[in-house]
C-alpha cells in the first residue's frame, strides 16, 4: 500500500528526487523475496490453500458417502487409485480420503487463522494499552498476565470442551485464548520503546487523544512484530488443534481435521493401510514447514536488529 | 534469595486459587449433574447422593468446602464415575508413572539437546551443523502424536524389537519409545536455542581474547563460553514442564502406559469432572513450582541478576 504511493510520487517528481526513498515495507519485501526457502514455502502454502478452497470441485466422492464396493477389503481395494475416484484411497469406513483430507485442511487452516487472529487482536490491544499507560496500571496488567501464564491451558481448554460440549467455535476461540498472553508481553515491550518517540510527543502536544495515538501511531509501528509473531502462531494453533483432535476431543464427525485424520490413520497402521496416515501427515508436515520458513523469512526481513 | 522465593510463592497463591475456583465454576456450570444418567434415579436416592457430595449446598459454600479440602488436606474429593475411588487414588496411581518417564525424557532431552546444539555451533556451516539444524527443524514439525505411531510402526511392527505399549513396572524395553516420543521435539528446541546462543557467545570479544591467549578449544568452551550460553536454555526450561506434561497425554494414550495423562483423557471422555479438576490443579501447582526452581537456578548462574 505505502509502496505504491511512494513509487508514484517519486516518479512524478522525476529528477528532483534522484535518490528514491525506500520504506520499511519495501525493504522488507526485497529481503523476503531474496530468501528462497521462504518464497518457495509461500508458493506451496498458497497451493495448500487452493486445495482447501477448490479441492471439493475435483472430488469424485463427498466426505460422508461410504463406498460399499471397497468396504469389505479396505487394505487392497481402498488403496489410492485414479480409476475409482479415490485419489488418496479410502478411510477405514470406506469414505473417500481425498474429500476428508480437503475438509480437514479447511478446518485446520481455519483454526490456525481464526485462533491467531483472536490471539493477535487481544494480545496487541492488551499489551499496547499496558505499555502505553504505564505505571501502576501496567504493573497490575502484566502481573495478571504472569499469573495467567502459569495455568496449564491445554488442560483447561479440554475441561472447557468437555463441560460445554464440543463445538468447533469453542475450539477456535479456546485455541486463540491460549496464546494471547505471550503476544501481549512482546507488544508491551515494543510499546514501551515506541512511547518515548518524538512523534508521540508531537501528537500529544497538538492534543491528539490517547486512544487515537495508540490506534494510529503505536499499533501501525508494531505491525512488523505482530506479523512475524502471527505467522509463527498459526502453526502452533494448528498443532494445538491437532493435538486435541488426536485425543478425540476436537472436531466431531463428519467434520474432521488433520489431527483427527492422523489419529485415525495411526490407529489403522497395522492393517497395512499406510495411505490413511501418509496423506494427512504430508499435508500437516508440509504446511507446518511452510509456516516456519515464512515466519523465519519475515523475521529476517522485518527485524530492525539486522539492519 | 529467601525473600525472592517467598515473593514468588506469594504470587503463586492467587494463581492457584484462581485456577481452583475457575475449574470449580466450570464444572458447576456443566449441563446435567454428574448423577443424571439415561435411567433416572428415584428422587430420594438422588437427593441422598447429592447431599453426600454436598451438591445441595449454596455455591459459595461448595467452593469453600472444595478449596479448604484441597488446600488443607490435598483432598480432591471422590471420583464421580468410580464410586469406590477417590481422585487422590487415581492421581496417586498414574503420577509415579508419568514422573518416571517424564524425568528420564527431561534428562535425555536436555543432554542430547545441548550436545547437538554445541556440536552444531562449534562446527558452524559444516555438514554437522546442517545435520543438527535439519534434525531440529524436522523434530519441530513431527510432534509427539506423529512420532508415536511412527515409532510403533518401525520398532514394533516392522522390526519387532520393542513392545508396542504397556508399562510393566517401568522395564527398560517399555520405556524407550515413550521417552523418545516425549523428548524429541523438546530436544530439538533446546538444540536450536543452544546453537544460536553459543554462536553469539563465541563471536564475542572475550572469547577472541581467550583464543589469542592460546587456550585450547576445549578450555574455551568449558571455562568461558558454556556458562553464559546456557542461560537462554535455562529460561526455556520453565515452559518445558508444561510441554512435557501435555506431551505425556499423548504418550500415555498411545503407549497405554497408565500415566496421569491417560487418567485425564479417560475422565474427559467419561465426564468425570472431579478427576479432571484434580489433575488440572495438580499440574498448575507443579508448573508454578517448576517455574520457581528455574528462576532460582537462573539467578544462581547469572550474577547480573539481583534477587
Amino acid at each position: 500500500m505505502t509502496n505504491v504511493s511512494m513509487t508514484n510520487s517519486t516518479d512524478t517528481q522525476g529528477d528532483v528526487a534522484n535518490t528514491k526513498g525506500r520504506s520499511l515495507w519495501q525493504d522488507a519485501r526485497r529481503r523476503f523475496l531474496q530468501n528462497r526457502a521462504a518464497v518457495v514455502s509461500l508458493i506451496v502454502l498458497m497451493g495448500v490453500c487452493l486445495i482447501a478452497l477448490f479441492g471439493p470441485l475435483l472430488a469424485a466422492w463427498d466426505n460422508e458417502t461410504v463406498d460399499w464396493n471397497v468396504l469389505g477389503d479396505i487394505a487392497t481395494l481402498g488403496a489410492p487409485s485414479l480409476s475409482n475416484g479415490h485419489y488418496f484411497g479410502t478411510d477405514e469406513l470406506g469414505r473417500d480420503l481425498y474429500s476428508r483430507v480437503v475438509q480437514g485442511t479447511q478446518v485446520s487452516l481455519m483454526v490456525g487463522i481464526v485462533g491467531s487472529t483472536i490471539a493477535v487482536i487481544l494480545g496487541t490491544l492488551y499489551g499496547a494499552t499496558a505499555g502505553y499507560v504505564g505505571g501502576k496500571t501496567d504493573n497490575i496488567m502484566m502481573r495478571i498476565v504472569d499469573i495467567l501464564m502459569s495455568i496449564p491451558y491445554m488442560f483447561v481448554l479440554i475441561l472447557l470442551l468437555v463441560v460445554f460440549g464440543r463445538s468447533m467455535w469453542l475450539l477456535f476461540v479456546g485455541v486463540g485464548m491460549i496464546s494471547w498472553l505471550e503476544m501481549s508481553r512482546i507488544v508491551r515491550g515494543q510499546t514501551l520503546t515506541l512511547k518515548s518517540k518524538e512523534y508521540v510527543d508531537a501528537a500529544l502536544s497538538i492534543g491528539v487523544k490517547h486512544h487515537v495515538i495508540v490506534l494510529r501511531h503505536i499499533i501501525p509501528n508494531l505491525l512488523g512484530v505482530i506479523v512475524i509473531y502471527a505467522t509463527l502462531l498459526v502453526p502452533q494453533m494448528i498443532l494445538t488443534e491437532s493435538f486435541i483432535s488426536f485425543l478425540g476431543l476436537g472436531v466431531q464427525e463428519p467434520n474432521t481435521s488433520w489431527g483427527a485424520l492422523i489419529s485415525e490413520g495411526a490407529s489403522t497402521l497395522q492393517y497395512g493401510t499406510y495411505w490413511q496416515l501418509l496423506f494427512p501427515l504430508a499435508f500437516f508436515v508440509i504446511t507446518l514447514f511452510c509456516f516456519f520458513f515464512i515466519g523465519d523469512g519475515l523475521r529476517d526481513a522485518l527485524d530492525p536488529k539486522d539492519r | 534469595m529467601l525473600a525472592f522465593i517467598l515473593k514468588r510463592l506469594f504470587y503463586a497463591i492467587p494463581t492457584i486459587l484462581i485456577l481452583i475456583v475457575f475449574s470449580f465454576l466450570l464444572m458447576h456450570s456443566a449441563p446435567g449433574g454428574p448423577f443424571s444418567s439415561d435411567r433416572p434415579l428415584p428422587p430420594e436416592v438422588l437427593a441422598n447422593i447429592e447431599a453426600k457430595y454436598h451438591l445441595n449446598d449454596p455455591l459459595i459454600k461448595q467452593i469453600w468446602t472444595y478449596v479448604t479440602g484441597v488446600v488443607t488436606q490435598f483432598d480432591f474429593g471422590p471420583s464421580f464415575q468410580y464410586k469406590d475411588r477417590t481422585v487422590n487414588e487415581i492421581i496417586g496411581q498414574g503420577f509415579p508413572v508419568t514422573l518416571t518417564y517424564g524425568t528420564i525424557s527431561f534428562l535425555v532431552a536436555v543432554f542430547f539437546g545441548c550436545a547437538l546444539g554445541i556440536t552444531a555451533a562449534l562446527n558452524q556451516n559444516s555438514w554437522l551443523d546442517y545435520l543438527a539444524v535439519g534434525i531440529s527443524i524436522g523434530a519441530q514439525v513431527l510432534p509427539n502424536f506423529v512420532m508415536a505411531p511412527i515409532l510403533v510402526l518401525v520398532f514394533t511392527l516392522w522390526l519387532g524389537w520393542l513392545p508396542g505399549g504397556g508399562w510393566n513396572g517401568g522395564q527398560w524395553q517399555y520405556l524407550i519409545m515413550p521417552v523418545i516420543a516425549l523428548s524429541t521435539s523438546f530436544m530439538a528446541s533446546i538444540a536450536r536455542i543452544m546453537r544460536s546462543s553459543l554462536l553469539e557467545v563465541m563471536h564475542s570479544n572475550y572469547i577472541r581474547t581467550a583464543r589469542a591467549k592460546g587456550l585450547t578449544k576445549r578450555e574455551i568452551l568449558f571455562n568461558h563460553a558454556l556458562k553464559p550460553a546456557l542461560l537462554p536454555v535455562i529460561s526455556y526450561l520453565g515452559p518445558t514442564f508444561v510441554i512435557m506434561i501435555t506431551g505425556s497425554v499423548v504418550v500415555d494414550l498411545y503407549f497405554t502406559t497408565g500415566g496421569i495423562g491417560q487418567a485425564f483423557v479417560n475422565s474427559a471422555l467419561n465426564r468425570d469432572y472431579s478427576v479432571m479438576m484434580g489433575i488440572t490443579i495438580l499440574i498448575g501447582c507443579l508448573t508454578i513450582l517448576f517455574n520457581l526452581i528455574v528462576d532460582v537456578l537462573y539467578a544462581w548462574i547469572d550474577p547480573k541478576i539481583k534477587l
